[in-house]
C-alpha cells in the first residue's frame, strides 16, 4: 500500500490519488474523476468562501486530473487567486497550475501578470524565484512584453540573492529566445559578462547559458567573455578534485560548468590575445592529460563526468581547427575509446572522430583506425553504433582507401537495417564517383548497389550513373558490356532494367560486334524484361527501341512489330500509347538521315552539383555532407571527378562548343514535361526537318526530361510562389566593387565560371539563355570554417532597369556552414533592351563582422542574342538598310590579346551572333548576324570585325536598328579582344 | 532522419538546449513531463508514446543515446523508470546523462530512497525539484548540497 502520508499536507489529495490507482478499469477511473470534478465544482461555486488550504488542495487535484490526460475547463480563477496568497505552498500550487495549463484568456493573463509583478517586487527571494520560474516556463510574448525590462535589472542588482540571479538569468534567456526584440541590450550586458566571475558557481552556471545565447547575435558586444571564460575554466580544470566542494561530482570538479564554458568558447574563433590563448591551450592540454591518468573512482559517474569535459574539449579543438598537435592528440585519445568496453564511449568516439576526419591536420591520424572502424561496422550490436561507424568510414574516405571502404560498405549493405539502407546507398554512390580512378570500377559499384539493394537505389543514383557514362566515352563500351551481363540474371531489379535499357539504347552499338551480344540478342534480352516492368520503365524501353532502330537498322522490322502490337498501340496508359504511336510513325515516315539526327547520341550532360550529394544533404540536413564538399582535405584530388565538386570553376564540360554556344546545355528554362515533349515530336520532325535541330524540343530532350526530374525551381513553381527580387533602396547597397567591371567583362562571351573570389567567399555562376529568357545559377561557397550568418544575396535593378529586365529569385538559407556551398537560381526575362547590368548585393556576417559586397551580375544585352544565318546577298542588303549614321557604332582599338582567328571566332560565337562565312570579301575579316530578343521588341544586329595583324589593331563595326544598342554592343565586344 | 553536425561545420542550433524531460515507467505511464518547447497537447501525447517506443526496446548493451526525430534522447533506466532528456543532436551526451543521474540522486535524497510512488503522490513537488535544477531548458544548479538545502528550506515553509 502506498505511503499515503507521503502526500503530506494534503490528505484529500493522497486519498484521491489512491482511489484512482485502485480503479480496476478505465470506466471506473472516469467515474471517480467525474465525481471528483462535480465535487470540486460545487465547492468552487458554493456560497462559503474557501480557505487557502482547500483552494490549494482542489486546484492540485484538478492539476492531477489534467495530467492524467483529462480536459479541465475550470479552476483557472481559483489558481490565479492562489498566486496572491502569502503562503509559499499555496502560491507554488497556483504557479504550477498556471505553468502547466497556460490559458490565453486575456483577462486572466492580466491578473497573472499582476501577481507576478507583485512577487518580483516583493524582495522575498522565494516568491521572486517562483515568479521567475513561471515566466521561464510559460515564456509567452505577453509575459515578455510585461517583464523583459524588469528582469535584467533583477539579474544585475547588487542586492539580489544568488538563487534569484540564477533564475533571472535563465528567465531572461527564455524570453530572449522567444522574442529577441523584446530584450534590448543595454548597459546591463557588460555586467552580465562579469557574472562569469561570480563567487557562486550556480550563478556562473546559469550566466554562461545566457551569455552563450546572447553572444550568438551580438558577438562583439560579448567579446570580453572569452578571457573571463578562459580564466574560469582554467581555475576549474587545474583545481584538485575536492577543491570545489559542492560542485565536485564524483571527484570531477564542476563538470557541467566546464562543458558550458567550453561550449561558450565555441561561439568564437580562437582568442586573439596570445596570453589568453596560451592559457586556454594549457587548459585543453590539461584535460587531455587527465584523460590518461588513472581514474579516481571506478564508478561510471566519474568517468562519464570526466569524459563529458573531454569530448567538449575535443569539440573546441575541432572548432578551432588550428592546433595540429591537439588535433592529433584528440584523435589518439578517441582511438583508445574505439575499443573501450563501454558502448557509450565507442559510439561517441566514432561520432567525434567523424568530425576530426574533416580536418586536414587529423585526417591522416583518423585513417589509421580504419580496421577498427570496419570491425565496428561488422560486430557492433547497437545499430546506431554501426551507423556511426559507417558515417566515419564515409568521412575518412579518400583516394587511398576508397576501394576498401566502398567494398566494406557494400558488404554491410547486405545486412544493414532497412532504415539506413538508402543513406548507405547514397554514400557508396558518392564515394564511388568521387574517388573513381577508373570508371569501370565506378560502373561496377553502382551496378552492385542496384543488385544488392535495388529498392533503395533512388532515381538520383541511377540518373547519375547514366550522366557519367554519357559524359565519359572511355567507359561507355565497358558500361554496355557490364549492363548486358547484369541483365542476363533471371531476376534483376527494375532499376537495372532502366539503366540497362538506357545504356544499350545509347551505346549498345559498342558491343554489337560480339555475336553473343548482337543487336537482336540485345533487343530480345531487354524485351524479355519488358512485360514485368512498371509503366515508367516500359516507356523508357520504348525509347530504347526507337534508338535501336537508328543504331541497328536490322532490328527495325522486329521493333516495329512490337510497337505495332495492340498491347502498345492501344495501351490503356496514355504515355505508352503515345510513344508507341509516335515512334512507329517516326520509324516509318522519317528518312534515315532524319532518324539519325533525331535519335543521335545524347549530348553530354552539363556538369553541376551531383544530385546524389544534394539528396544526401536533404536527407541529413545542411552541413551533413559537407565533409566531402571540402576539397582541401584531399589536395591531391584533381578535376577528373569534377562532377561531384560543386564549384563551377572545377567542372569540366566535355564539349567546349556546347559551352560556348550555350545551346546544348541543359533543358531550356521552359523544358516541356516528358509527355508534352513526346507529343511535340512529330510536329517538330515534320514542320522543319533538320532546321536547327538543337533548338526545338527534340526527342533527345524528351528523353532527357524523362530522366531529369522536374527541376524544383521550374518556372511553374516560381510563378506559384514568386519572390520578386527584393529591391533594397539604392541607399541600402554599396557601390559595386572596383573590379566589378573587369569581372563582368570576363562573362560577356561566356556563361560559366567564377564570378568573384576572395578569402571568405567564392561566387560561381552558370547560366543559360534562350530567346529573351535566361536562368542563372549562382553558387556561393563559404571558404572558411566558420558559418556565415544572415547570408543574404539580393539582386538590385539600378535606374530604369526594373522596366527592362525582370529577375526572379528565391531566398537562400540565411546560414552557410563553413566549407559549404549554397545555390541560388535566378530566372531572368529580358523585357526590352538595357544598357546597365543588374547588381548583385551579397551581405552576411562572418565571425560577427558584417560583410557586404556589390557585384555586377553578368547579364548583358548580348546574352539574349539569337544567331541568324544568312547568305551574303541578304547580309549586304540588310547592312545597307541600316545605313543611318546613328544606327552604326564603330571602334578602332588595339589588341589586348594575341590575335588568333580561332579564339576570335569562339569569342564571337560566345558573344551570341552567328558567324557568316563567305560574306566578307576579305577572308581575314569576321562577319556576324543575330537578333536580340526582348519581350517588347527584337533588335536585328549585324557586325563586322576587321583585324589588322600588322598593326595589332581591330576595327569593329556594329549596325543595329536601335542606336543605343549599337553603341553598347560595340563597347562590350571591343573589350574582348 | 538524423541531423548530424560534422566537425567544424557543427553549429549549434539557436534553439533551446533541453526540449523536454520525461519520466516514464516500463508500461508507458508518464510520471513527469516537463516541456521546454511549445507543443500542442496531441503532439505531446505523440512524443510521449514515441519516446516510450524507442527507449523500451533497448537493452543494457545499447548506448544511452537514441536519435529521435531531429533531436536525440539521452536516457537512463532506474528500476522500472526511464528518465529521458531530449536535446539537440550536437549537444553533449555525457553531460546530460550525468545530469539525469545527478537529478535522480537529489530525488533519492529528498524522498529518502525514492520510488515510483513518491513521484506519483508528490508530483507537484517533483516539479519544484526540476525547476531548481533545470530552467528554461538549461542546467540551472548542479550542486546537490545547494539544491537539497533549498528544497528543505521550501519544505519548511507553510
Amino acid at each position: 500500500m502506498p505511503a499515503v502520508s507521503k502526500g503530506d499536507g494534503m490528505r484529500g489529495l493522497a486519498v484521491f490519488i489512491s482511489d484512482i490507482r485502485n480503479c480496476k478499469s478505465k470506466e471506473a477511473e472516469i467515474k471517480r474523476i467525474n465525481k471528483e470534478l462535480a465535487n470540486i465544482r460545487s465547492k468552487f461555486k458554493g456560497d462559503k468562501a474557501l480557505d487557502g488550504y482547500s483552494k490549494k488542495k482542489y486546484v492540485c487535484k484538478l492539476l492531477f486530473i489534467f495530467l492524467l490526460g483529462h480536459d479541465i475547463d475550470f479552476g483557472h480563477m481559483e489558481a490565479v487567486n492562489l498566486l496572491s496568497s502569502n503562503k509559499y505552498t499555496e502560491k507554488q500550487i497556483g504557479y504550477l497550475f498556471i505553468s502547466v495549463l497556460v490559458n490565453s484568456n486575456s483577462e486572466l493573463i492580466r491578473l497573472i501578470n499582476n501577481a507576478i509583478k507583485n512577487d518580483l517586487a516583493s524582495r522575498n527571494p522565494t516568491f521572486m524565484c517562483l515568479a521567475l520560474h513561471c515566466i521561464a516556463n510559460v515564456g509567452s510574448r505577453e509575459m515578455g512584453e510585461a517583464f523583459a525590462a524588469d528582469i535584467p535589472r533583477i539579474l544585475v542588482a547588487g542586492d539580489s540573492m544568488d538563487s534569484v540571479k540564477q533564475s533571472a538569468a535563465l528567465c531572461l534567456l527564455r524570453l530572449y529566445k522567444a522574442s529577441p526584440d523584446l530584450v534590448p541590450m543595454g548597459e546591463w550586458t557588460a555586467r552580465v559578462v562579469h557574472l562569469l566571475n561570480d563567487q557562486h558557481m550556480g550563478v556562473v552556471t546559469a550566466a554562461v547559458s545566457l551569455i552563450t545565447c546572447l553572444c550568438k547575435k551580438n558577438p562583439d558586444d560579448f567579446k570580453t567573455c572569452i578571457s573571463l571564460a578562459v580564466s574560469r575554466l582554467s581555475r576549474i580544470v587545474s583545481s584538485a578534485s575536492t577543491d570545489l566542494q559542492d560542485y565536485t561530482y564524483y571527484f570531477v570538479p564542476a563538470p557541467w560548468l566546464s562543458v558550458k564554458l567550453l561550449r561558450l568558447l565555441q561561439s568564437y574563433p580562437p582568442p586573439e590575445d596570445a596570453a589568453v590563448k596560451g592559457r586556454l591551450v594549457e587548459c585543453l592540454e590539461t584535460v587531455l592529460n587527465k584523460a590518461q591518468e588513472p581514474p579516481k573512482s571506478k564508478k561510471v559517474q566519474h568517468s562519464n563526468a570526466k569524459n563529458a569535459i573531454l569530448f567538449e574539449t575535443i569539440s573546441l579543438i575541432i572548432h578551432y581547427d588550428s592546433e595540429p598537435n591537439l588535433l592529433v592528440r584528440a584523435c589518439n585519445q578517441l582511438g583508445q575509446f574505439l575499443q573501450h568496453r563501454e558502448t557509450n564511449l565507442r559510439y561517441l568516439a566514432l561520432e567525434s572522430m567523424c568530425t576530426l576526419a574533416s580536418s586536414e591536420f587529423s585526417h591522416e591520424a583518423v585513417k589509421t583506425h580504419i580496421d577498427t572502424v570496419i570491425n565496428a561496422l561488422k560486430t557492433e550490436r547497437d545499430v546506431s553504433v554501426r551507423q556511426r561507424a559507417a558515417d566515419l568510414l564515409y568521412a575518412m574516405c579518400d583516394r587511398s582507401n576508397a576501394k576498401q571502404i566502398v567494398s566494406e560498405m557494400l558488404r554491410y549493405l547486405e545486412t544493414a537495417d532497412y532504415a539506413i539502407r538508402e543513406e548507405i546507398v547514397l554514400k557508396v554512390a558518392i564515394l564511388a564517383e568521387k574517388y573513381a580512378v577508373d570508371y569501370s570500377w565506378y560502373v561496377d559499384t553502382i551496378l552492385n548497389l542496384i543488385r544488392i539493394a535495388g529498392d533503395y537505389v533512388s532515381e538520383e543514383v541511377w540518373y547519375r550513373v547514366l550522366q557519367i557514362v554519357t559524359n565519359r566515352d572511355d567507359v561507355q563500351g565497358y558500361a554496355a558490356k557490364t549492363v548486358f551481363e547484369a541483365l542476363q540474371a533471371p531476376a534483376c531489379h527494375e532499376n537495372m532494367v532502366k539503366v540497362g535499357g538506357y545504356i544499350l539504347g545509347e551505346f549498345g552499338n559498342l558491343i554489337a560486334g560480339d555475336p553473343r551480344s548482337s543487336p537482336p540478342v540485345q533487343f530480345s534480352l531487354l524485351h524479355s524484361k519488358f512485360h514485368l516492368c512498371s509503366v515508367a520503365t516500359r516507356a523508357l524501353l520504348l525509347s530504347t527501341y526507337i534508338k535501336f532502330i537508328n543504331l541497328f537498322p536490322e532490328t527495325k522490322a522486329t521493333i516495329q512489330g512490337v510497337l505495332r502490337a495492340g498491347s502498345q498501340l492501344r495501351n490503356a496508359d496514355v504515355e505508352l500509347q503515345q510513344r508507341a504511336v509516335e515512334y512507329l510513325t517516326l520509324s516509318s515516315v522519317a528518312s534515315t538521315d532524319v532518324l539519325a539526327t533525331v535519335l543521335e547520341e545524347m549530348p553530354p550532360f552539363p556538369e553541376r552539383e551531383s544530385s546524389i550529394l544534394a539528396k544526401l544533404k536533404r536527407k541529413k540536413g545542411p552541413g551533413a555532407a559537407s565533409a566531402l564538399d571540402d576539397g582541401r582535405r584531399d589536395p591531391s584530388s584533381n578535376d577528373i571527378n569534377g562532377g561531384v565538386e560543386p564549384t563551377p570553376s572545377t567542372v569540366s564540360t566535355p564539349s567546349p562548343s556546347a559551352d560556348l554556344l550555350g545551346l546544348r546545355a541543359a533543358p531550356p528554362p521552359a523544358a516541356p514535361p516528358a509527355s508534352a515533349g513526346a507529343g511535340n515530336l512529330l510536329v517538330d520532325v515534320f514542320d522543319g526537318p533538320a532546321a536547327q535541330p538543337s533548338l526545338g524540343p527534340t526527342p533527345e530532350e524528351a528523353f532527357l526530361s524523362e530522366l531529369e526530374p522536374p527541376a524544383p525551381e521550374s518556372p511553374m513553381a516560381l510563378l506559384a510562389d514568386p519572390v520578386p527580387a527584393a529591391d533594397p533602396g539604392p541607399e541600402d547597397i554599396g557601390p559595386p566593387i572596383p573590379e566589378a567591371d573587369e569581372l563582368l567583362n570576363k562573362f560577356v562571351c561566356k556563361n560559366n565560371g567564377v564570378l568573384f573570389e576572395n578569402q571568405l567567399l567564392q561566387i560561381g555562376v552558370k547560366s543559360e539563355f534562350r530567346q529573351n529568357l535566361g536562368r542563372m545559377y549562382l553558387f556561393y561557397g563559404n571558404k572558411t570554417s566558420v558559418q556565415f550568418q544572415n547570408f543574404s544575396p539580393t539582386v538590385v535593378h539600378p535606374g530604369d532597369l526594373q522596366t527592362q529586365l525582370a529577375v526572379q529569385t528565391k531566398r537562400v538559407a540565411a546560414q552557410v556552414d563553413g566549407g559549404a556551398q549554397v545555390q541560388q537560381v535566378l530566372n531572368i526575362e529580358c523585357l526590352r533592351d538595357f544598357l546597365t547590368p543588374p547588381l548583385l548585393s551579397v551581405r552576411f556576417r562572418y565571425g560577427g563582422a558584417p560583410q557586404a559586397l556589390t557585384l555586377k551580375l553578368p547579364v548583358t544585352i548580348n546574352k539574349f542574342f539569337q544567331p541568324t544565318e544568312m547568305a551574303a546577298q541578304d547580309f549586304f542588303q540588310r547592312w545597307k538598310q541600316l545605313s543611318l549614321p546613328q544606327q552604326e557604332a564603330q571602334k578602332i582599338f588595339k589588341a589586348n590579346h594575341p590575335m588568333d582567328a580561332e579564339v576570335t571566332k569562339a569569342k564571337l560565337l560566345g558573344f551570341g551572333s552567328a558567324l557568316l562565312d563567305n560574306v566578307d570579301p576579305n577572308p581575314e575579316n569576321f562577319v556576324g548576324a543575330g537578333i536580340i530578343q526582348t519581350k517588347a521588341l527584337q533588335v536585328g544586329c549585324l557586325l563586322r570585325l576587321e583585324p589588322n595583324a600588322q598593326a595589332q589593331m581591330y576595327r569593329l563595326t556594329l549596325r543595329t536598328s536601335k542606336e543605343p544598342v549599337s553603341r553598347h554592343l560595340c563597347e562590350l565586344l571591343a573589350q574582348q579582344f | 532522419v538524423r541531423l548530424k553536425g560534422q566537425g567544424k561545420h557543427c553549429k549549434r542550433s539557436e534553439g533551446l538546449e533541453i526540449r523536454f524531460i520525461l519520466i516514464q515507467n516500463r508500461a508507458g505511464k508518464t510520471r513527469l513531463a516537463k516541456w521546454y518547447m511549445q507543443f500542442d497537447d496531441d503532439e505531446k501525447q505523440k512524443l510521449i508514446e514515441e519516446v516510450h517506443a524507442v527507449v523500451t526496446v533497448r537493452d543494457a548493451k545499447h548506448t544511452n543515446f537514441v536519435e529521435f526525430r531531429n533531436f536525440k534522447i539521452i536516457y537512463r533506466r532506474y528500476a522500472g523508470l526511464y528518465f529521458c532528456i531530449c536535446v539537440d543532436v550536437n549537444d553533449n551526451n555525457l553531460a546530460y546523462l550525468e545530469a539525469i543521474h545527478n537529478f535522480v540522486e537529489v530525488l533519492n535524497e529528498y524522498f529518502h530512497n525514492v520510488c515510483e510512488l513518491d513521484l506519483v503522490f508528490n508530483f507537484y513537488k517533483v516539479y519544484t525539484v526540476v525547476d531548481e535544477m533545470f530552467l528554461a531548458g538549461e542546467i540551472r544548479e548542479t550542486s546537490q548540497t545547494k539544491v537539497l538545502k533549498q528544497l528543505l528550506m521550501l519544505q519548511s515553509l507553510e
